[in-house]
C-alpha cells in the first residue's frame, strides 16, 4: 500500500465520498452507497494494527490517525453498521439523505480514529452537520409520524445541541492549550473529576452532552423518533457511540460516571413504558443502554471497560436491528404508535421474528449478543463490591426486558387488534435482507462469544456461560416477563398515553420560558421600572436593534454625500484633536 | 529566445502593472465585445502568472527593488516587492483573473452591450491601479495609482444595471476623492518636512523629526485618507450602495480587492513608513483603530441579519470582516497582523465567491433593481426554495457562508484563530470574546439565507429555474474551493502572511504588549 492512503484516516474515504454521492442517481447512487463503507472498511483492515500518523498544522501537533486495540472496536461495528445500514437504505431515492448518511458515518469513524483533540472537535461537528439531514429529509413512507414543520424544528434543536456540545469540547481544548498542556486524546481525567482542572471538565460536559447523560439526554428523544425510516438506523448507531467511546479513551475510572449510568439506566424505564410511539421507546431503552456502558466505563476495571466495548459492539447491532424492523412497519404502515398496531405478525413474519431476535439480545437472553456483553459489566460490578450498583443494573435489565423485550414486539406483532392488514405491502428486499444479516449477526455472537472475544482482541478470559450465570438471568427474564403478563391480563399495565411525553424536556421548553415570564411579571409589581426594563430587553430586544440596524433603519439607510462628509470631517477632526493632545 | 526571457524576468515587477496599464486602450480601440474579453482575459492571466513568478523570486531571494527607466531612487520611480507587496499582489491578480471568466456572461445581462469594452478597459484600469499601489516604491505613486484605481472603479460602478447605480457611484466618487485628497495631503506634507517620497528613505528620516508637527498631521491625513478607502466605519457610508448596485462581477472584483489594497496601504504607512515607535508608542493610533473595528464588526454583522437584500447583506457583512483585518492591525501582535493579513487574502477568496454566486442568481432572475416596486432578483423572497432549482449555487453559498461564519476547515477559521491567538497575545481576551459574538452573529444571517435557499417553497411553478452557466458557476467553485483548500492546506497562505508580518515586524519588535 502505498504510503498516502495508510496516512488517510479511516473514515475519511466515506466523510468524503459522500458528498460525492450528491451528484449520482439511479443505480450509480445505490452502488455508490454500497460500496462506500466497504471499501473504507477494507481501507481500515489493510492498515496496521498499531498506527500511529502525525501531522503539523499551524503549529499544532495532530494526530489525525491512531489505530490501538480499543479504537479498532469501534471501527469494526461501526464500519458494520455503516454497510448493513446502507443496505436498509438502498429503496430510497434521496441523494441528499444518503450522501449525509455516508458522510455521517465517515467522520464518526474518523473521530474514533483521532489521536488529538483538535482532529476530535472537527469530526464531532463534523457527525453534526452532516446527521441533522437525516432528520429533515422528507419521508412520504412515514407521513403520519413527520409533521415536517415538527421534523424541522426537531432538527434544529438537535443541530443547536450538537453543535453546542462541539462548542464545549472545543472552549475546553482552548483553555486547556493555554494553560500549556498538549491535545492528546488519552486519559484526559480519572477519579474524582469534581477537582480535575476546568479544561476536564468542560470535555467531560460535551462528552456527556452527546452521551445523553440525564438532564443532557433530551435531544435524543426529541430529535430519533423524527429520522426518516432509514435515517434513525443510522442515527442510532453513531453519534452516542461516538462519545461511549470518548468517554472510556478519555474518562477511564472516572467515578462520577457509575452513578450517572446508573441513573441513566433506571429513569428512561418509567417513560419508556407510558410512551407510545415504539421508535420513542426505542430512544428511551436507547439511553438505557448507554447507561450500561457509561456504569462500565467508570467502574474503570479491565473487565469493567472490555464489558462497555463489547456491549456497545453488540448493542449497536442490535439496537439497528431494532430501529429497522420498527422503520419496515413505519414503511408498511405509516406509522410506529403502538395504539395503532397489533397482529402484524402474519402480514410482516420476517420483520417479526428479527424484531424478537433483537428484543431478545437487549433483554440479554442467553445464545444472544446481549447476554455475552451485559453481563460483563455486571460481573464487574459483582467483582468491584458495589451491591447496591449491582442491584439497581439488574432491576434495569428487568425494565429493558419489560420495555424493548416484550413490549416493542408485543404492541407490534402480537397485540390483539381488529385492524386488516392484508392489504400493506411488504418491506423491500433490501430491508429484509439487512435486518436477517443483523439478526443472524445477533445470534452468533451469542452462540460464538469465543469468537467476538478474540476479534476484538480481548486481554481477560471471560466464560459468559456458567451455570450461576444463565439460571440467574433466566430467572429474572421468567419473572419479568411474568409480572408483564400478569399485568396486562388484569389490565394493570399502563396505558400507551396518546399524548407527547416531554419529560425533563418540560423544564426547558415549558417550566423555563413560563418562569421567566413569571419573575418578570412578579418584579414589575415591585420594581415596575426595572421590570419594565427587563421585560422590554426580552420582548423588544430584536425591536430595538432593528431600530438602529434593520432595513433602512437609521445607522444603515442610504447616506447622504453631506452625511458621509462630516463623517469625514468628524474623523480627521478628532484625529487631529488625538494627535495633538498626545503630541 | 533567451534573450528575451531574461528581458521578461527581469522586468517582472514592471510588467504587471504595465500589461494591463497598456491593454486598457486596446480594449478601446478594439471595441468588439468580446474580442476585447480576450484582449483582457490574456493580460489578466499573464499578470496573475507574473505575480506568482515574482512571489516566488520574492520568497527565494528577499526583497526585490525595481528602478524605473533605470533611474535609481530617489530620483528615479522605484518599484519595491518584498513579502507583504507579493502576497496582495498575488491575491489581486488571482481575483481579476477568476472574475474575469465569468465577466461575459454576467455583463452581457447587466451592462448595455455598446459599453462591454469600456467596462473591460475600465476592469483593466482598476486593476492596473490596485497592481501599482501594491508595488509603487515611492508615496506619491501610491497616490497616482490609488486615483487611477478609484477613477476607473467610478466609472466600473456606474455601469450597473440600476438608475441608482449612477448616484451610488457620483456618491463613491465625491467621498473616494476625499479620500485621495486626504493622502495625497499627506504625502504633500511628508515630502515637505523629509524632502523625500520613497517609502524606504521616510521609514529612516521620519524618525530623526521625530513628532515634527508637520509630521504627525500629515499621519493623520493618511490615516484617515485609508480607512476612508477601506470604508472603516463610520467612513463606510460609500459602500453598501456602491456594492449593491454596481454589476454583479464588479462587486465581486471590488469587494475582494479594493479594500484589501486600501488595507495594505494602512498597514504600510503606519509600521513601515511612520514606524511603530511614532504611530504607536507615540501616537497610540491603535487605540483609536482598534474601538471602530471592534464597532465595525459588530455593527456590520448586525446590520447584515436584519438586511433582506442578499447583495446588501453581503456588503455589510464585508463592513464586518474589514473590521476583522482591522482588529489584527490595531492588536500590534505577531499572531494578530499575521490573522489580519491572511484574512485579507481569505476574505478576499470567499466574498469573491459569495458574490459570484449571487451573479448566477441574477442571472437566473434577470436585472436586479429594475423597478422600485418589482422586488430586485437579489432580494431575499426571491430565493425561496433555490436549493432545489440551483443545487451547485447554493451549495457554492452555503460554503462561502460557513466560511465567513469560520466554520473549522475553511479558510474564515484560519483568519479567527490567528486572531484570537493574538488577542491573548495581547493580553486583550475581550477582543477575542467579541470576535467570537461577531462569528456568532454571523452564523444568524448565514442560516437566514440558508433556511430560504432550502427550507421555503418556490413562490410560484412558472418562476421554476435552471442552474447558471457554468462560465460564471466554475470561477465561483474555484473561489468557494480555494477558500476550502486553504483551509485545510494552510501552509501556503499562513507562511506567505507570516512572512508579511515579519516585515512589518522589525519595527514591532520593542513594542510588546
Amino acid at each position: 500500500m502505498t504510503t498516502w492512503l495508510q496516512s488517510l484516516p479511516p473514515g475519511v474515504i466515506m466523510a468524503v465520498g459522500g458528498l460525492l454521492l450528491l451528484a449520482l442517481r439511479g443505480r450509480a447512487l445505490q452502488f455508490g452507497l454500497v460500496v462506500l463503507p466497504v471499501v473504507s472498511y477494507g481501507h481500515l483492515l489493510a492498515l496496521p494494527a498499531e498506527h500511529v500518523v502525525q501531522l503539523t498544522i499551524m503549529g499544532l501537533d495532530l494526530v489525525p490517525v491512531r489505530i490501538d486495540r480499543l479504537a479498532m472496536v469501534w471501527g469494526h461495528v461501526f464500519h458494520w453498521a455503516a454497510i448493513l445500514s446502507a443496505v436498509y437504505a438502498l429503496h430510497v431515492q434521496d441523494r441528499v439523505q444518503h450522501a449525509a448518511a455516508i458522510a455521517y458515518a465517515g467522520s464518526a469513524v474518523a473521530a474514533v480514529f483521532a489521536g488529538d483533540l483538535v482532529t476530535l472537535f472537527v469530526h464531532w461537528e463534523l457527525t453534526a452537520v452532516t446527521s441533522v439531514f437525516l432528520i429533515w429529509s422528507r419521508d412520504d413512507r412515514a407521513r403520519k409520524d413527520r409533521d415536517p414543520e415538527e421534523c424541522y424544528r426537531a432538527g434544529l434543536r438537535y443541530l443547536i445541541i450538537q453543535v453546542a456540545s462541539g462548542v464545549v469540547l472545543l472552549a475546553g481544548i482552548c483553555l486547556r492549550w493555554a494553560d500549556g498542556g498538549g491535545l492528546e486524546f488519552e486519559g484526559l481525567a480519572t477519579g474524582d473529576i469534581t477537582s480535575a482542572p476546568l479544561w476536564a471538565q468542560l470535555v467531560f460536559l460535551a462528552f456527556g452532552i452527546k452521551a445523553a447523560f440525564p438532564f443532557l439526554h433530551n435531544w435524543l428523544q426529541d430529535a430519533y423518533p423524527r429520522g426518516t425510516h432509514t435515517g434513525t438506523v443510522f442515527l442510532s448507531a453513531f453519534t452516542t457511540k461516538m462519545a461511549i467511546y470518548a468517554l472510556a479513551r478519555g474518562f477511564a475510572g472516572t467515578d462520577l460516571l457509575v452513578p450517572l449510568g446508573v441513573a441513566m439506566t433506571l429513569f428512561p424505564i418509567f417513560f419508556a413504558v407510558i410512551e407510545n410511539d415504539l421508535r420513542k421507546v426505542l430512544a428511551y431503552s436507547l439511553n438505557n443502554q448507554l447507561g450500561f456502558m457509561c456504569v462500565g466505563i467508570g467502574i474503570g476495571t479491565e473487565l469493567a471497560l472490555q464489558g462497555a466495548a463489547g456491549h456497545a459492539f453488540a448493542h449497536i447491532l442490535y439496537k439497528a436491528l431494532l430501529f429497522q424492523s420498527m422503520g419496515a412497519v413505519l414503511w408498511s404502515v405509516g406509522t410506529c404508535k403502538a395504539t395503532e398496531l397489533g397482529g402484524l405478525f402474519k402480514r410482516l413474519p420476517v420483520t417479526a421474528l428479527c424484531c424478537m431476535v433483537a428484543a431478545a439480545s437487549i433483554s440479554a437472553f442467553p445464545l444472544t449478543s446481549g447476554f455475552v456483553t451485559k453481563s460483563m459489566t455486571l460481573s464487574a460490578a459483582a467483582e468491584g463490591h458495589m451491591t447496591l450498583v449491582w442491584l439497581l443494573l439488574l432491576f434495569a435489565s428487568a425494565g429493558v426486558l419489560e420495555h424493548s423485550g416484550i413490549k416493542i414486539p408485543y404492541f407490534a406483532f402480537l397485540a390483539p387488534t381488529k385492524k386488516d392488514w392484508s392489504a400493506i405491502e411488504r418491506p423491500p428486499w433490501n430491508m429484509r435482507a439487512a435486518m436477517v444479516t443483523t439478526a443472524v449477526l445477533c445470534l452468533g455472537i451469542g452462540v460464538f462469544p469465543g469468537v467476538l472475544y478474540r476479534f476484538l482482541d480481548f486481554q481477560i478470559e471471560y466464560e459468559p456461560y456458567t451455570a450461576l450465570h444463565v439460571v440467574g438471568q433466566l430467572q429474572l427474564l421468567l419473572f419479568a416477563t411474568a409480572a408483564f403478563v400478569w399485568l396486562v391480563r388484569i389490565g394493570a399495565y399502563p396505558h400507551e398515553k396518546r399524548a407527547t411525553i416531554l419529560d425533563f424536556d418540560w423544564i426547558y421548553r415549558r417550566a423555563l420560558p413560563a418562569g421567566w415570564d413569571r419573575v418578570v411579571r412578579r418584579s414589575s409589581v415591585f420594581w415596575t421600572r426595572g421590570g419594565r426594563l427587563a421585560e422590554n430587553a426580552r420582548q423588544d430586544g430584536l425591536v430595538w436593534i432593528q431600530r438602529w440596524v434593520g432595513d433602512g433603519a437609521a445607522l444603515t439607510q442610504t447616506r447622504t454625500i453631506r452625511g458621509i462628509a462630516l463623517w469625514v470631517l468628524a474623523a480627521l477632526a478628532v484625529g487631529l484633536a488625538w494627535v495633538f493632545w498626545l503630541h | 529566445m533567451s534573450h528575451l526571457i531574461s528581458i521578461v524576468t527581469e522586468n517582472l515587477p514592471m510588467l504587471q502593472v504595465v500589461l494591463p496599464m497598456l491593454a486598457a486602450p486596446l480594449c478601446v480601440v478594439v471595441h468588439h465585445r468580446r474580442a476585447t474579453w480576450w484582449v483582457a482575459l490574456v493580460v489578466t492571466w499573464a499578470s496573475f502568472a507574473n505575480s506568482v513568478a515574482l512571489a516566488r523570486k520574492v520568497y527565494l531571494e528577499g526583497p526585490l527593488s525595481y528602478f524605473v527607466g533605470g533611474w535609481e531612487p530617489p530620483w528615479g520611480i522605484e518599484l519595491r516587492i518584498d513579502e507583504l507587496n507579493a502576497f496582495v499582489l498575488c491575491l489581486v491578480s488571482a481575483i481579476c483573473a477568476v472574475v474575469l471568466i465569468a465577466a461575459p456572461r454576467s455583463f452581457d445581462q447587466e451592462v448595455e452591450s455598446d459599453r462591454h469594452h469600456l467596462a473591460y478597459a475600465a476592469f483593466l484600469l482598476c486593476m492596473t491601479g490596485l497592481m501599482g499601489i501594491a508595488s509603487a516604491g515611492d508615496a506619491f505613486n501610491v497616490f497616482v495609482f490609488l486615483e487611477i484605481s478609484s477613477l476607473s472603479s467610478y466609472g466600473l460602478i456606474a455601469l450597473g444595471p440600476s438608475r441608482r447605480a449612477l448616484s451610488s457611484a457620483l456618491r463613491y466618487l465625491i467621498v473616494g476623492t476625499l479620500g485621495g485628497t486626504f493622502i495625497l495631503l499627506g504625502v504633500g506634507l511628508l515630502y515637505m518636512s523629509t524632502g523625500t517620497l520613497n517609502l524606504v528613505d521616510l521609514q529612516q528620516r521620519i524618525p530623526a523629526s521625530d513628532g515634527h508637527r508637520t509630521i504627525v498631521v500629515a499621519m493623520v491625513c493618511v490615516v484617515v485618507g485609508a480607512c476612508i478607502k477601506l470604508a472603516l466605519v463610520p467612513l463606510h457610508g460609500w459602500l453598501p450602495d456602491a456594492y449593491t448596485f454596481a454589476p454583479s462581477v464588479v462587486t465581486a472584483f471590488l469587494a475582494a480587492t479594493a479594500t484589501k489594497v486600501a488595507f495594505y496601504v494602512l498597514a504600510r504607512f503606519l509600521f513601515s513608513v511612520f514606524g511603530v515607535a511614532s504611530s504607536i508608542d507615540r501616537f497610540h493610533v491603535d487605540w483609536v483603530l482598534l474601538p471602530l473595528a471592534l464597532v465595525a464588526m459588530v455593527y456590520g454583522a448586525a446590520a447584515a441579519i436584519f438586511e433582506r437584500d442578499v447583495k446588501r447583506m453581503l456588503a455589510y457583512s464585508s463592513l464586518s470582516q474589514i473590521g476583522y483585518m482591522v482588529v489584527g492591525l490595531a492588536l500590534v501582535t505577531k499572531s494578530g497582523l499575521t490573522g489580519g493579513i491572511v484574512h485579507l487574502v481569505n476574505h478576499g477568496l470567499m466574498k469573491c465567491g459569495l458574490f459570484l454566486a449571487i451573479a448566477c442568481v441574477v442571472l437566473r432572475f434577470g436585472s436586479p433593481h429594475l423597478g422600485v416596486q418589482r422586488l430586485g432578483s437579489t432580494h431575499l423572497d426571491r430565493l425561496r426554495g433555490l436549493g432545489r432549482s440551483m443545487p451547485w449555487t447554493s451549495a457554492a453559498f452555503v460554503l462561502g457562508g460557513l466560511s465567513m461564519i469560520g466554520v473549522p476547515a475553511t479558510v474564515g477559521f484560519v483568519s479567527k484563530w490567528y486572531l484570537v491567538l493574538g488577542a491573548f497575545e495581547a493580553g486583550k481576551w475581550w477582543v477575542a470574546a467579541l470576535i467570537l459574538f461577531s462569528s456568532a452573529l454571523a452564523i444568524a444571517y448565514v442560516w437566514k439565507v440558508v433556511e430560504v435557499l432550502y427550507f421555503a417553497d418556490p413562490p410560484r411553478r412558472e418562476d421554476e429555474v435552471g442552474e447558471a452557466p457554468w462560465w460564471v458557476l466554475g470561477p465561483t467553485w474555484v473561489l468557494v474551493g480555494a477558500s476550502l483548500v486553504f483551509g485545510v492546506w494552510t501552509a501556503p497562505t499562513v507562511r506567505m502572511a507570516s512572512a508579511a508580518a515579519e516585515v512589518l515586524l522589525p519595527a514591532l519588535a520593542g513594542a510588546g504588549p
